[in-house]
């Protein structure tokens, strides 16, 4: 991943003592090559044009304005929309929401996606059928998984509430109370990213240098000491480019959101992509959604530039 | 040593522990899927009538089959796309010079950095304008292409030898001859790899289907399972739970065939 983000190099000329002949051939390619990149290009910039740069500047455009309920600017406002928005109550609700809703999944996601690959790279007998279950996840999109946690979170048939009444607990309403809630969208969440975590993470692990170990082994090292001074550092890098990709994701979420709660209950898990969802398509207040998807983008924008930054910087690991 | 020996067992029992963890979710949505409804409605984890009736009701009284169906062809027709119009894309940063061609790089690597649920708006009033609401072609034709695709198949195709250029040059091949018969076969694997992901991204898209179809028609599966998840079906949590594990599978299959291929496409490359 890292070499991927290299600056170019002007690519390589021909050698200048080519014959005559092979140079001139080489010329007229290189007169056509702007028709050429015209065809190879033209239809990727058509598409990128009309569904990724024009819809960007037209988001910025229309953040500045008031909309009639089919998202045609009417008047112009400014800055307003935003104002607005960072001194509501609601929206600084949603900016919490999303807030703990994206360090919880991202802790979570390392973490336990850290013990699964740390736990499946040891070679023992059958480790390989643990491999496949750990990566299971990675097929699972999310409708299933929310369908999945759904019921694990239903009340009175689902297991936790089973689970809880064996047990003589008292009673969770898992989805209709805000904390829980929470805490039930994070863990379906997690589970959900645990597959490609946990196969970036091995991918990673195996790739540490086995001497390492073998050198601080026979200095005393004792495995714990080996995982904080062998093993982090080793992977550090790809530690955070997994934490960058399952960060940008989870501010991202939306689809999860929608069937397990819908924002609810009481708006305690609605994320920042649920409230554009909401503002534009259920209340047509088309200028302030899209000043949430401004707030939105430069957000990851933030974070996507960040770990370029830092990936660049570990060109070689 | 010993320490090495005793740790063992408790190495599986953690192993084992944590398999469950993760398999749990789908063992139990698979259980429940072949339990009749009336049972698991009483808080029943067992039940004497263990049977696929669920799976039968799912395909006779939805859509889901037919939902299947459209998120195979969207997929498939967004990852076809992908991988042509990438890799023509990719190519002209790798082997064409014109100009202005470091500035479009870099304006379409910074796109990267937008997420697409951040422009649903101004492309929702596009595809109506279009005419393109509630057709296949709503789902594919914003992801023709990608600057991912085109950022890592550019990358791919850097460490062509510019030796085989030249001497294509020589022989007296063309763009589209040295693209087609060079450099594809050359990215196989980053190729796979774009393919995969794309065909992915597309199946789990959810915003964007949810927002521009509204008909079973063209409805995707992430949708389809909404559909029923919410509708008339709700707490008929036995035929849910059958139409999520029907989605589920074929995902499963192909992720792990897909797997054990690509470990071994890596290997090819590595050993080469």
């Amino acid at each position: 991943m890292a070499e991927m983000m290299s600056t170019p190099k002007p690519q390589s000329t021909p050698k200048p003592q080519v014959a005559e002949r092979e140079k001139q051939r080489s010329f007229n390619l290189h007169v056509n090559d702007k028709y050429y990149a015209l065809a190879f290009l033209g239809p990727s910039l058509l598409v990128l044009g009309v569904f990724v740069f024009y819809p960007m500047l037209r988001t910025l455009y229309l953040s500045l304005f008031l909309t009639n309920n089919v998202g045609r600017p009417t008047v112009f406002v400014g800055l307003k929309n935003y104002v607005n928005l960072l001194t509501s109550s609601a929206y600084q609700a949603s900016l919490q929401a999303t807030a703990v809703y994206v360090i919880g999944v991202v802790v979570c996601t390392l973490v336990i996606g850290l013990l699964l690959a740390q736990m499946a790279v040891r070679k023992l007998a059958g480790i390989q059928w643990f491999r496949t279950i750990f990566s299971a996840t990675m097929g699972v999109s999310v409708s299933v998984a929310a369908i999945f946690w759904l019921f694990i979170f239903s009340p009175s048939v689902g297991l936790f509430d089973q689970i809880g009444k064996l047990l003589h607990l008292p009673l969770v309403q898992w989805l209709t109370t805000p904390g829980p809630a929470m805490v039930a969208v994070i863990i379906s969440t997690v589970w959900m990213n645990l597959g490609f975590t946990f196969l970036i993470l091995f991918g990673a692990l195996q790739m540490v240098p086995q001497p390492l170990y073998e050198a601080s082994a026979i200095e005393g090292a004792s495995p714990r000491y080996q995982f904080f001074h062998v093993t982090l550092p080793m992977i550090s890098p790809t530690l955070f480019f997994t934490s960058t990709v399952t960060l940008i994701g989870a501010f991202k979420s939306f689809g999860l959101i929608d069937l397990m709660t819908a924002g609810g209950p009481n708006n305690a898990t609605n994320l920042m992509v649920y409230q554009v969802y909401r503002d534009a398509f259920l209340n047509g207040n088309y200028g302030l959604a899209s000043a949430e998807s401004v707030i939105l983008a430069v957000i990851i924008a933030l974070f996507t530039l960040l770990q370029f930054k830092f990936l660049e910087k570990r060109v070689t690991y | 040593m010993i320490q090495t020996k005793t740790l063992k067992p408790l190495r599986y029992l953690v192993l084992i522990l944590l398999a469950i963890v993760i398999l749990g979710p789908f063992i139990l949505g698979f259980w429940t899927s072949l339990l009749p409804t009336a049972d698991i409605a009483k808080g029943a984890l067992w039940s004497s009538h263990i049977s696929f009736a669920n799976y039968a009701e799912a395909v006779k009284q939805t859509a889901i089959l037919r939902y299947l169906l459209n998120s195979f062809v969207i997929s498939t027709l967004t990852m076809a796309a992908q991988l042509l119009f990438c890799s023509l894309g990719a190519y002209a940063f790798v082997f064409l010079s014109f100009k202005g061609r470091d500035l479009l790089f870099y304006l379409i690597l910074a796109t990267m950095m937008l997420p697409f649920e951040a422009e649903v708006i101004p492309n929702f009033a596009t595809v109506r304008r279009l005419n393109l609401l509630n057709h296949y072609g709503v789902m594919v034709i914003p992801f023709l292409t990608s600057a991912f695709g085109i950022f890592m198949l550019r990358q791919a195709f850097r460490q062509i030898p510019p030796e085989l250029k030249e001497a294509a040059d020589v022989e007296g091949l063309n763009h589209w001859q040295f693209y087609w018969r060079v450099t594809l076969p050359y990215a196989r694997i980053s190729l796979f790899t774009l393919a995969a992901y794309s065909f992915l991204e597309s199946w789990n898209q959810y915003l964007w289907p949810m927002l521009t179809t509204f008909s079973d028609k063209f409805r995707p599966v992430q949708d389809g399972l909404r559909q029923l998840q919410s509708q008339e079906t709700f707490n008929n949590w036995g035929m849910i739970q059958a139409s999520a594990v029907i989605v589920v599978v074929p995902t499963l299959i192909v992720l792990f065939v897909g797997q054990h291929y690509f470990k071994n496409g890596l290997n090819e490359g590595a050993t080469k």
